[in-house]
């Protein structure tokens, strides 16, 4: 299998918090990722494509073409942002797992092969000491 | 089973160039790619087996690194991919094709089903992983 990665980043807010708990049981399960005040990552992104190598251009999928679809689908809509506030949020605390889940769902409806390139994975690195992977490992 | 890692490091240069169409053509088709510019690359290789009894090792990493100097660093670093190597005369040296020519080189030069994977980076954002089944 062959597959092609390229890493981008956005800055964003975000609280640890679920609504059904008692502010106590928030603190106890989320600790400081709590603070009703949010705080905010420089959230890394890595997203994993598969899918046959056009003879022609010697790629997966044109660099600029998958940079279009991340600014569009999930930079644009990120970086710089408090994620609590975004729909897709509404029902799912932005934990770096739900976020995984979300990036996702946003960029796997474009890229939906076979036969054309397939999504195979979404890491999203929430500090160079924690990853996330959604999806399958190449 | 257990898996070792090894990592080199080359430079190359490269055009996207393709022989059946025209300069313009080249240009409009790949962009800044069509210029000769140039790589750091990185180089990840993963090779599979089981630990020898004796030497608790699954490769002598020494015997791993001359085998990646002979086929990789003596091939690509500091050369021309288009011009020095064989490789890229029908097809462009994206990190597809380049990550696909060091795959076939490693399969025959490793010892039979042990090589694992590779991963080539181009730079410290796009990289290309081949896994073997």
């Amino acid at each position: 299998m062959i597959a092609l990665c390229r890493r981008y980043q956005f800055a964003a807010a975000h609280v640890l918090r679920q609504p059904a708990w008692s502010d106590a049981k928030n603190e106890r399960v989320y600790g400081k990722c709590a603070n009703a005040h949010g705080h905010g990552h420089d959230y890394g992104l890595e997203v994993t494509v598969t899918g046959p190598v056009d003879p022609e251009t010697g790629w997966i999928i044109e660099p600029e073409l998958l940079d279009g679809i991340v600014h569009r689908r999930v930079l644009e809509r990120f970086d710089h942002r408090m994620l609590n506030e975004d729909p897709l949020f509404r029902d799912a605390v932005p934990t770096a797992e739900n976020i995984a889940a979300a990036v996702y769902g946003q960029l796997v409806a474009e890229l939906a092969g076979p036969p054309e390139v397939r999504l195979l994975r979404v890491r999203i690195v929430e500090t160079e000491r924690n990853h996330f992977d959604y999806g399958e490992m190449p | 089973m257990l898996r070792i890692t090894r990592a080199i490091e080359f430079s190359a240069s490269l055009r996207y160039r393709r022989g059946d169409l025209s300069e313009d053509e080249n240009r409009r088709r790949f962009g800044p790619r069509a210029s000769h510019h140039g790589h750091n690359y990185r180089l990840e290789v993963t090779v599979r087996g089981e630990p020898d009894p004796a030497s608790g090792m699954v490769m002598d990493l020494k015997d791993l690194n001359d085998l990646l100097e002979r086929e990789v660093m003596s091939r690509f670093d500091h050369r021309d991919l288009n011009d020095d190597t064989p490789h890229f005369e029908k097809r462009v040296p994206s990190p597809e094709n380049l990550a696909s020519v060091i795959a076939e080189i490693l399969r025959e030069a490793l010892p039979a089903g042990s090589f694992d994977r590779l991963r080539l980076y181009q730079d410290r954002d796009l990289w290309v992983d081949v896994v073997e089944p």
